[in-house]
């Protein structure tokens, strides 16, 4: 219990999806100009991390790993493809089920769903999940909800600051994308000072 | 022959080098861009994998384009990316697996890569092979561009050495350099795009926002 707990809690500050391994950037950049929607696409990032990233480690571990399936078959040189196979299906199924049961929750995160289908944070969950060789579904799941939380509170916290940053006066040059970059680096190094954290 | 060099294929693979640089200013890839650079061999190897991935899948996504049903196109493009970066990748492993290691699980990122889905929705769905091809190789050049002088800063200014080679002279480290440790630290990365993007826009004025 111990163990998943400070599982948790690295995932979210130590080994941040944005500010540890620049993961989920693309969209990080793209949709934290206000609050509201990088708020929405933090919840759905979340959740398709927490659905994907169990799905894929039962297939890491009871199809693809050698010798798993069929004795003396080695499949894991297929791993990419299932792993983005599955991704882009659950994303879609989401999309349809919230389409159909939550016509509300689908105005406010529709637009996002696509585009998290190519999120480098949901694949990098996967890839990490492969490489760091969890013992338990429970540990993976519990990876997944933390780095989607990590996401969730990168992204509320840079378009917090940007919101407040449409008020001050930047040089032309470091408009927009710019000053923006400075910001993440900024963030990414008080970050940096969770890494000594002992849970 | 003619046409294939024409001036229009030429702004194509010029164009991502600065004026459409998919870093600094379609602000695609910033992931990858900016995790493999502490160090410029891997960053140089990252700009070679994903210029040739780019290249290929944009032909291919380019000679499926008229049979591809719009609804699945997602899933058909990943599907093709996916497959090159798993040869990409298997390359890599067999033949430099030193740095196939740095590179970590950024091998595999590339299928999100989002230059790949950028120029494949953008260009590859539109336009003719070649055409593709080029955009590709021009798209991947501007990338790799950025990468390279990144890694040469925090390589350089990090670590003291580039490619692996001390270039900073003992005599200086005597007087009392030290190397800049957080250079080799993921913030730097963002700072030092920052620094490349002002540079940039400071010389190219019609990039800036209002």
């Amino acid at each position: 219990m111990e163990n998943l707990s400070s599982l948790f809690v690295k995932s979210i500050f130590v080994d941040n999806m944005i500010f540890a391994y620049f993961l989920g950037m693309c969209s990080f950049l793209a949709v934290s100009k206000n609050v509201k929607t990088a708020f929405g696409l933090g919840v759905a990032v979340t959740f398709v991390q927490f659905i994907t990233l169990p799905v894929n480690y039962l297939l890491e571990n009871y199809v693809l790993k050698p010798n798993v399936l069929i004795d003396g078959v080695d499949l894991s040189f297929l791993s990419f493809i299932v792993f983005i196979a599955v991704i882009a299906g659950i994303v879609q199924l989401v999309e349809m089920v919230v389409e159909k049961f939550s016509p509300a929750l689908y105005a406010s995160l529709g637009i996002f769903l696509p585009l998290i289908a190519v999120n480098c944070a949901i694949m990098g969950g996967s890839l990490f999940m492969q490489q760091r060789n969890f013992t338990s579904i429970s540990e993976a799941s519990v990876f997944a909800m933390g780095s989607g939380l990590g996401f969730l509170v990168a992204i509320v916290g840079l378009a917090a600051i940007r919101e407040k940053m449409a008020y001050s006066h930047v040089p032309a040059p470091l408009k927009g994308l710019g000053i923006t970059f400075i910001v993440v680096g900024l963030m990414a190094m008080a970050f940096m000072c969770f890494s000594g954290l002992k849970v | 022959m003619k046409s294939l060099f024409s001036a229009k294929n030429k702004e194509v693979i010029v164009g991502p080098l600065s004026l459409n640089n998919p870093i600094t200013v379609q602000v695609l890839g910033i992931c990858s861009a900016l995790a493999v650079t502490a160090k410029l061999e891997p960053a140089i190897v990252m700009g070679m994998s994903v210029t040739i991935i780019v290249a290929i899948s944009n032909v291919i996504i380019s000679l499926l384009r008229n049979t591809i049903p719009t609804r699945i196109r997602i899933i058909v493009q990943l599907v093709v990316v996916a497959t090159l970066v798993t040869v990409v990748s298997q390359f890599l492993k067999a033949f430099a697996y030193d740095v196939s290691v740095q590179l970590s699980v950024y091998v595999g990122l590339i299928i999100t890569n989002c230059i790949l889905m950028g120029r494949l929705e953008a260009f590859a769905m539109s336009n003719r092979p070649w055409e593709s091809f080029l955009d590709g190789l021009g798209n991947g050049f501007g990338y790799a561009l950025i990468l390279v002088i990144v890694a040469f800063f925090r390589e350089l200014l990090g670590s003291g050495s580039l490619l692996g080679f001390h270039v900073i002279p003992a005599s200086v480290y005597e007087s009392g350099y030290v190397n800049n440790g957080l250079m080799v630290m993921p913030p730097m990365a963002l700072i030092i795009l920052a620094i490349i993007i002002w540079a940039h826009r400071t010389k190219v004025k019609q990039l800036q926002d209002n």
